[in-house]
């Protein structure tokens, strides 16, 4: 909501991604700035979980250049996981850890990596918890909440961590649709304190509200980009306009 | 039948208890070397996955009593007629790496499916925090899949405690080869064997008795 067009977060050249002979990302390029909230939209298949699992290398890529922070994602040298604690992810099926209650789901990595005490981490969990309205599930474990809880607890999982940029990946397309509300007003409050936010997406509602920027993706490819108001009420390319008529 | 446990009762609870003896360290060298290839086998690393698997192939394709044989007797003899030193294992020794390669082979493939039934979402979102592979395995993932592999395990502590008998062959005296050496002097079979599966039995009811405990625990821990 507040980009700052000086300072590059996110840059990304000439992305290329292969499964065997399937090549799912064909060539992406992308500059995404502090602050900035970027959604990603496009049919199934388009490449769009791809891309943002490019992002912080839970899928190497096979050709191109990621850079975060200034960090080469995809250097064998780089430390990844240093690079990773910076880089909070959001997944579809929330995977939360089920072997644990909901604040040492907050606690873990913040302790194991020796980013806080385990005193200063439960209190950053409780905060955490507080803003995204579950303080009384801090004793609960994962089969105990419902979707749109676990959601919330997993989006406060990865701030534990206090990232600069935040990856979702669909991360209501799991939910009941009343629970969609709730993780989208998470979402939102989080992109008005400036988060940098890389969300991919079918609230096309969420998308036109409180993206910066839209890109749409098919078939590996960035066909066409914009701000929301360029994407929805105007849009260029025919697969886009085909696609927005088939879902809005 | 009295009879026979007036005179070999200790006889035969000795003969059990080195039945034991050798079903603890088969066990113990089991686990390790389940571990050791069941972890193998998962890792994203193809020379370790292959030599996980060429293990789990060769020790499921030959059966035990061959296996025996062949380190008893086999592997001493190779040693003498090729490398020209004189080597023998005691029955033991022998008995104890073919329980232990055996039970390794089962237990490898228990831990593999075991980690494997984890959804691979937990080891991501554990990787996407900054924890390291490892770190995320021993915090995340194992501590799910052991307790799924638990029923799984005490099967195949079973499995190994009563394939103790088969190294009977090699002349290890445990309960089955000391059971044959009571039949040869009282022609008793059909008690002497009796007494025999009841004593197998008895232990491993127990064994069970002990598991369910353990496993009872973990449940309650998790709530």
């Amino acid at each position: 909501m507040t980009a700052n067009r000086n300072n590059i977060k996110i840059h990304v050249k000439d992305l290329k991604k292969s499964f065997g002979h399937n090549e799912v990302l064909k060539g992406i390029s992308v500059d995404i700035y502090e602050g900035e909230v970027v959604c990603v939209i496009g049919p199934s298949g388009s490449g769009k979980s791809t891309f943002l699992r490019c992002l912080n290398r839970l899928e190497a890529a096979t050709a191109g250049e990621v850079t975060v922070d200034g960090y080469h994602i995809n250097d064998k040298k780089a430390d990844i996981n240093k690079i990773r604690e910076n880089i909070g992810m959001v997944f579809q099926h929330f995977n939360l850890f089920a072997n644990m209650n909901v604040i040492d789901n907050l606690t873990l990595a913040p302790v194991d990596l020796k980013k806080a005490t385990k005193a200063e981490a439960q209190e950053i969990a409780l905060k955490l918890l507080e803003t995204v309205g579950l303080s009384d599930k801090a004793a609960s474990y994962p089969s105990q909440l419902s979707g749109g809880q676990k959601q919330r607890v997993a989006i406060a999982r990865a701030l534990a961590m206090s990232p600069d940029v935040m990856l979702f990946d669909e991360p209501t397309s799991a939910l009941d649709p009343e629970m969609v509300g709730e993780v989208l007003t998470v979402m939102k409050q989080l992109a008005k304190d400036g988060m940098t936010m890389v969300v991919v997406t079918h609230e096309m509602g969420f998308a036109r509200e409180v993206a910066d920027r839209v890109l749409f993706m098919d078939d590996g490819v960035i066909l066409e980009e914009g701000t929301p108001d360029e994407i929805f009420s105007n849009p260029q390319n025919p697969r886009t306009i085909d696609f927005l008529n088939k879902v809005l | 039948m009295i009879q026979i446990l007036h005179t070999y009762g200790s006889l035969l609870t000795g003969a059990m208890g080195q039945t034991l003896l050798l079903a603890l360290w088969g066990l113990f060298f089991g686990c390790i070397l389940g571990i050791v290839f069941g972890l193998s086998s998962v890792v994203e690393n193809k020379v370790s996955n292959i030599i996980a698997k060429v293990y789990v192939n060769i020790i499921r394709g030959v059966p035990m009593i061959v296996l025996a044989f062949f380190v008893f007797y086999g592997v001493p003899y190779g040693i003498r007629t090729i490398l020209g030193f004189k080597y023998t294992l005691t029955a033991l020794q022998a008995g104890t790496i073919c329980l232990a390669l055996n039970c390794g082979a089962y237990m490898s493939e228990i831990i593999r499916a075991g980690i494997q039934s984890i959804d691979p979402g937990q080891m991501e979102a554990a990787r996407s925090l900054g924890l390291s592979y490892w770190r995320s395995m021993f915090r995340v993932v194992l501590p799910q899949a052991i307790k799924n592999m638990i029923p799984s395990i005490v099967n195949q502590f079973i499995i190994t405690l009563k394939d103790t008998s088969i190294l009977s062959v090699i002349g290890f005296p445990e309960l089955v080869n000391k059971a044959q050496n009571v039949i040869a002097i009282t022609f008793k079979s059909f008690q002497t064997w009796a007494i025999v599966a009841v004593m197998y039995l008895i232990v491993i009811l127990l064994l069970q008795q002990l598991a369910l405990a353990l496993e009872r625990r973990l449940h309650r821990d998790r709530k």
